[in-house]
């Protein structure tokens, strides 16, 4: 059987660095950090007290205030992102066959303040089990793409992956696959997550998983730099509408970028760590090569996963070099969470969206914050510190790792006939 | 309008997102105000913690107006 060929037709980003994919872009360019202190609580008592939230969101500007009581915030964005993708894809809701397009959606933990508040509230009161009938549809991960298919009325392939910060990744690599296979023509994926919550920081923290550069939090998220401490929570959503080749042209459709091939694998070793030889993201990196059909000196741009974290990040371009070999260092590799901070599972999508719009303008947005090398790091490689770089780009990659050894890649290639 | 009234009033105005013109004695949660399964029974719990009563599930059923929640609550108050 002959796989069907898939485009991006659509974009949709709900961002800490940007509230729409234009704001997005923009930000990218100008090495914009969104890291800030957090304003959703009190971070008195907490080790860190910053994140990259969302910023001048208002659900209200939205939705309605019965919609708001029953979205959590993950959901909220999922919403948001995925209707400015769907508004830019052009896809005539009323002329479109909706049982032909699906949504595939990625959130690593899903409605975690939901979870949280109604878990105080039961613990604050006389163990009488009195939970809100709302708890469980808007704590759960598969909710996002549900509203998203309520709104819209798209009855083709719907649920949620969750493999953390992967989740989008994975996502958008199973929407590739069903489109591939001939189960749709359209498919609506990324990701979402509100994690920048008591629970969230609390937990993320106690894994010493975070920076706590808590006196100057816009220069937290420094992947690849000698003094780096941890990654940045982030929070947002970001969408692609994916769509069969033939469909898009038949309908007129700009297109973004061919969707080529995607990888996965698993560490297989621990919980939390990377393996320090990088076996399962080497593996990732050649199974999207090979999926995608694509030699190593074929790709033009990497965008790591790249969290900021001390071991991560030196297992990654260990991993980079292990693949790629010589052309390792004629590759324009970044991490845009130097900026965004780590938006778990709306990660991947966030991600790939910088990617395609990287290859859209022929420029590669900046990894910012560097300022010292580490001398774990091969100094021949390009990380694009601090200042994007213009690059002429035919195909780019976007890697993502989750807690659970889950590894995810994507490859993206620029649109021929 | 009562008390009791007023207050049931302000709780489906809040949970239900309507306006308040629209919420008279006869209006049905579902069929007038538009409450799905799940704004039903978050109805009964706000009324029973608002009111610190208990309205038992059998009960809750045959509460589906504005005034048969009134009336339930200032009976359950006496």
């Amino acid at each position: 059987m002959e796989l069907k060929r898939v485009v991006v037709t659509g974009l949709g980003a709900l961002t800490p660095i940007g509230n729409n994919i234009s704001e997005y872009w923009d930000s990218l360019i100008h090495g914009k950090s969104g890291a800030a202190p957090i304003t959703y609580f009190d971070t008195s008592l907490f080790k860190t007290k910053f994140a990259c939230e969302i910023k001048n969101f208002n659900a209200n500007d939205y939705f309605d205030r019965k919609e708001v009581r029953r979205l959590d915030r993950f959901a909220q964005y999922a919403l948001v992102a995925s209707d400015e993708a769907i508004l830019d894809s052009g896809v005539d809701l009323n002329v479109v066959d909706k049982y032909r397009v699906g949504v595939i959606w990625g959130a690593g933990i899903g409605g975690l303040e939901t979870f949280q508040n109604e878990v105080i509230d039961f613990a604050k009161g006389d163990g009488t089990p009195r939970f809100n009938p709302f708890f469980i549809p808007k704590m759960i991960a598969d909710i996002a793409p549900g509203n998203i298919s309520i709104k819209h009325g798209f009855m083709g392939p719907n649920y949620a992956t969750v493999s953390a910060c992967a989740s989008s990744a994975n996502a958008m690599i199973d929407a590739l696959n069903y489109i591939r296979l001939g189960y749709s023509d359209i498919m609506v994926t990324g990701g979402s997550e509100a994690a920048v919550t008591q629970a969230g920081m609390g937990g993320f923290n106690s894994m010493h998983a975070l920076s706590t550069r808590n006196d100057d939090p816009e220069k937290a998220s420094r992947p690849f730099d000698a003094n780096r401490d941890g990654f940045v929570l982030g929070e947002g959503g970001g969408a692609l509408i994916l769509e069969e080749y033939e469909h898009a042209k038949a309908r007129g459709a700009k297109i973004y970028a061919e969707v080529i091939g995607g990888g996965m694998s698993s560490d297989a070793y621990h919980m939390t760590a990377p393996h320090p030889e990088g076996i399962g993201v080497i593996a990732v990196m050649k199974n999207c090569l090979e999926n995608s059909g694509l030699k190593p000196e074929d790709v033009d741009t990497i965008n790591t996963h790249g969290t900021s974290t001390p071991l991560g990040d030196v297992a990654e371009l260990k991993a980079i070099k292990q693949v790629f070999g010589e052309h390792a260092k004629n590759i324009n590799i970044n991490s845009t969470k130097s900026m965004t901070g780590h938006l778990l599972g709306a990660a991947g999508a966030v991600e790939a969206i910088a990617s395609i719009l990287a290859m859209q303008n022929s420029l590669v947005p900046p990894t910012i914050n560097h300022e010292t090398a580490d001398e774990n790091i091969d100094s021949e490689l390009n990380l694009t510190l601090n200042k994007p770089q213009k690059r002429e780009i035919k195909v780019a990659m976007s890697n993502t790792f989750g807690f659970g050894g889950h590894n995810a890649c994507v490859a993206f290639k620029k649109m021929e006939e | 309008m009562s008390d009791i009234a007023s207050r049931v009033k302000a709780i489906i105005v809040d949970k239900l997102g309507v306006d308040e013109n629209e919420v008279v004695t006869e209006a049905s949660f579902t069929n007038d105000l538009g409450a799905d399964s799940l704004d039903t029974v978050e109805l009964i719990m706000e009324f029973e913690k608002e009111f610190d009563i208990q309205i038992p599930d059998d009960q809750a059923e045959n509460i589906s107006t504005v005034g048969q929640a009134v009336s339930y609550i200032e009976e359950a108050k006496k």
